[in-house]
């Protein structure tokens, strides 16, 4: 681009195509931020209603709905969804929209690359879920039944959904790869002066150290869903005892991603959390410092500590003991997250909007996700809850609410910048109790259920277990209809509702504040300056 | 503007080196082959015994301590055979060399070849099992019907750490192509 062409661009702030092209060609971070976004609500309710499929089935013993094949789909496409196609893009969507507004930047770094990163998913949520609509016409007989895991023999012997969901990794590793490289790029490069890396905000630093971890393990899935396919198809025996390779292997590889993939989830949100916290308690975060310490701290962790996923397995007892320990020691950077996060509302001027409410439920409830967590790296105890529903109800407490939860923290915190209006505030307070409430009465039972010993992933359960997973149904469709609600509130916040100020919250901190709402479509042309 | 242009060279030039951090992850994933690989014949994590030949010779005999072999047989989907040993277990000393007899029968009215793929429990007792005849160093072809004695010969080495008193040897018959 010469520099006229740069001059001239820059007369005409918002010019840009209209209808479906702008969509299709923009390159403007808050334009791609908001199709993230959307993209992410989109397919987490399409993920939603898979797993109510599930919870419908579990609502009596035996089989009333479907046949254990189609369960066993369902399992294995919801999570799919919801890690990859819900809360990665919502955790992207918001890099997107407010980081450049954050640092003082006037857009992503790599534009181009941002809208290529944006398009890959919407093809590749279809290769996903296709085979489920192929079987229909007979091609094939459904999708990838064989959990999110991909584990072999099964992954090797399943049909050709195995395959779709191979091909559909591929692209979503793709696409959060180059959303990953952006990010990097647009911190280390495009901060406005005088933002020195220790008063970034913190959402800021959450991502950085998210991409990190993106780039470096989401290439070792990509290899390893890769050596699947040429198992089932090319005649390798990566994972096949048969030809000299080896199962366990795949869990080794997969787990090596899988972990990190947790709190690659998680950071972006440990990120924006404590500054919502600091807004509603109207006074700065505790422990800026012993804040990013800690997230390094768990992001170096992550990496080492993957085959706690797998103890039962079998491995010799002083690999046990090193990843028992390893995992526990998690447990200290984020205890000290939580005393940051406690620190920071200590006597301060705490007001309840829906944002806060949800922050401050996410607290509690992401707690008791981290606790159970503890629980399960304990090897002696793990023998009892692997593969059990107890497993289930911990990890929905840290990817549910720990995850979802605050990406709606978010969303209601930053839907008034975004939109230029303010959402309806009771309709959001009953939306957060709605949710509070059905999210605990779904997945306490399976805390008990899974100690009595009901496993995972599996379309009947003794009669025992009748009672509790009756309540759990009943809590996840009130759970998933209350997020109607929640699209409703923001559908009606889009539209229109009581102007927003600049600042919309009175103790709001940070650049993204001083512009005006909505920001305009080009912000900080001229960067700001921070003392 | 030429500020501008500065700018994006240096975002090229940064996310130039971020895809060599993901190059070298990709290879990373494939280098995780070999490693595991040798990190397993190192430690015996994955149970996997020698399949070559020993010979008795080596053998020093521990009649001071005895130890519990026990057999675990199975046969993988696509194989259409019975397979199993004749005893469930059996008490040896270390360093005494010991036959044990398996039996294969072909219950399908083909002819089929099948690879026996050995794994000790515990992983760190896989080592010290030596074989000196097995059924499992070849494929073995069945005809319909056929019943076919299997036998193995081993020892287990003396240097079988003391805290192992008891170990599993499993065999699965995976089809194998003629």
């Amino acid at each position: 681009m010469s520099t006229t062409t740069v001059a001239h661009h820059d007369e005409h702030h918002d010019d840009h195509p209209t209808g479906i092209m702008r969509w299709l060609t923009t390159t403007n971070h808050k334009d791609i931020g908001t199709m993230y976004l959307t993209f992410s609500l989109v397919m987490f309710l399409v993920g939603g209603s898979m797993i109510l499929g599930i919870r419908a089935e579990l609502f009596k013993p035996g089989l009333q709905l479907m046949n254990p094949e189609f369960f066993n789909q369902l399992i294995g496409v919801h999570a799919l969804i919801m890690i990859f196609a819900a809360l990665m893009p919502a955790a992207t969507g918001f890099a997107n929209w407010m980081l450049p507004l954050q640092i003082g930047a006037p857009d992503m770094a790599l534009p181009r690359l941002n809208n290529w990163g944006f398009w890959i998913l919407p093809p590749s949520a279809i290769l996903l879920t296709l085979p489920f609509t192929l079987a229909l016409f007979g091609v094939g007989d459904g999708a990838l039944a064989t959990g999110w895991t991909f584990y072999p023999p099964l992954s090797v012997q399943g049909g050709i959904g195995v395959d779709f969901a191979i091909f559909a990794v591929h692209l979503l590793g793709i696409s959060s790869v180059l959303g990953s490289i952006n990010i990097i790029v647009t911190i280390y490069n495009m901060r406005a002066p005088g933002m020195t890396l220790m008063k970034m905000p913190m959402f800021a630093w959450g991502w950085l150290i998210t991409a990190f971890l993106l780039i470096a393990t989401i290439p070792v899935l990509a290899g390893a869903v890769t050596m699947l396919l040429t198992d089932r198809h090319f005649g390798t025996h990566f994972f096949d005892a048969a030809g000299g390779g080896d199962p366990i292997m795949f869990q080794h590889l997969f787990w090596f991603f899988g972990h990190p993939e947790v709190y690659i989830l998680l950071l972006p949100v440990w990120g924006f959390i404590p500054q919502i916290l600091q807004t509603f308690s109207r006074k700065p975060m505790y422990g800026y410092k012993a804040q990013v310490y800690s997230l390094w701290a768990i992001g170096a962790l992550a990496v080492v500590v993957w085959a706690h996923h797998f103890f039962t397995a079998g491995m010799p007892v002083p690999a046990l003991l090193y990843f028992m320990y390893s995992t526990m020691a998690i447990s200290l950077p984020l205890a000290v997250l939580f005393y940051c996060w406690i620190r920071t509302m200590w006597k301060g001027s705490m007001s309840f909007e829906t944002p806060m409410l949800f922050t401050v439920g996410w607290i509690i409830l992401f707690g008791i996700g981290g606790l159970t967590g503890l629980v399960l790296a304990d090897v002696a105890a793990d023998a009892q809850y692997h593969n059990s529903y107890f497993v289930v109800a911990h990890f929905h407490y840290t990817l549910f609410a720990g995850g979802i939860m605050g990406i709606m923290a978010g969303v209601y915190y930053w839907l008034p910048k975004m939109t230029g209006h303010m959402y309806n505030e009771k309709l959001g307070k009953t939306h957060f109790w709605l949710t509070a409430i059905s999210f605990n009465v779904t997945f306490i039972p399976q805390f008990f259920v899974g100690l009595a010993g009901m496993p995972r992933r599996i379309p009947d359960y003794a009669l025992q277990f009748a009672e509790f997973n009756m309540i759990s149904t009943v809590g996840a469709f009130v759970l998933g209809l209350s997020q109607l609600l929640f699209v409703y509130i923001i559908i009606s916040c889009v539209k229109g509702g009581k102007k927003a100020t600049d600042k919309v919250w009175e103790g709001a901190q940070g650049l993204e504040w001083t512009l005006s709402s909505p920001p305009p479509y080009h912000s900080f042309t001229e960067q700001p300056v921070v003392k | 503007m030429a500020l501008e242009q500065t700018q994006a060279a240096a975002n090229k030039k940064l996310a130039l080196k971020l895809v060599w951090i993901i190059a070298g992850a990709l290879l990373f994933a494939f280098a995780l082959v070999p490693l595991y690989d040798v990190i397993c014949s190192v430690t015996g994590l994955n149970g996997k015994t020698k399949n070559t030949a020993e010979s008795a010779s080596k053998a020093v005999v521990d009649l001071q301590r005895e130890v519990t072999v026990q057999f675990v047989s199975s046969v993988m989907p696509g194989l259409g055979w019975n397979f199993y040993p004749k005893q469930a277990s059996m008490v040896v000393h270390p360093g005494q060399v010991t036959t044990v007899m398996f039996e294969a029968k072909n219950i399908t009215s083909v002819e089929v070849a099948g690879q026996a793929i050995p794994s000790v429990t515990p992983g760190k007792a896989s080592a010290h099992l030596k074989k000196i005849e097995c059924f499992c160093f070849v494929r073995q072809t069945l005809k319909p019907g056929e019943v076919k004695a299997l036998p193995l010969r081993f020892f287990v080495s003396a240097e079988l750490p003391k805290d192992v008193q008891e170990m599993t040897l499993s065999y699965s018959f995976f089809p194998a192509s003629q």
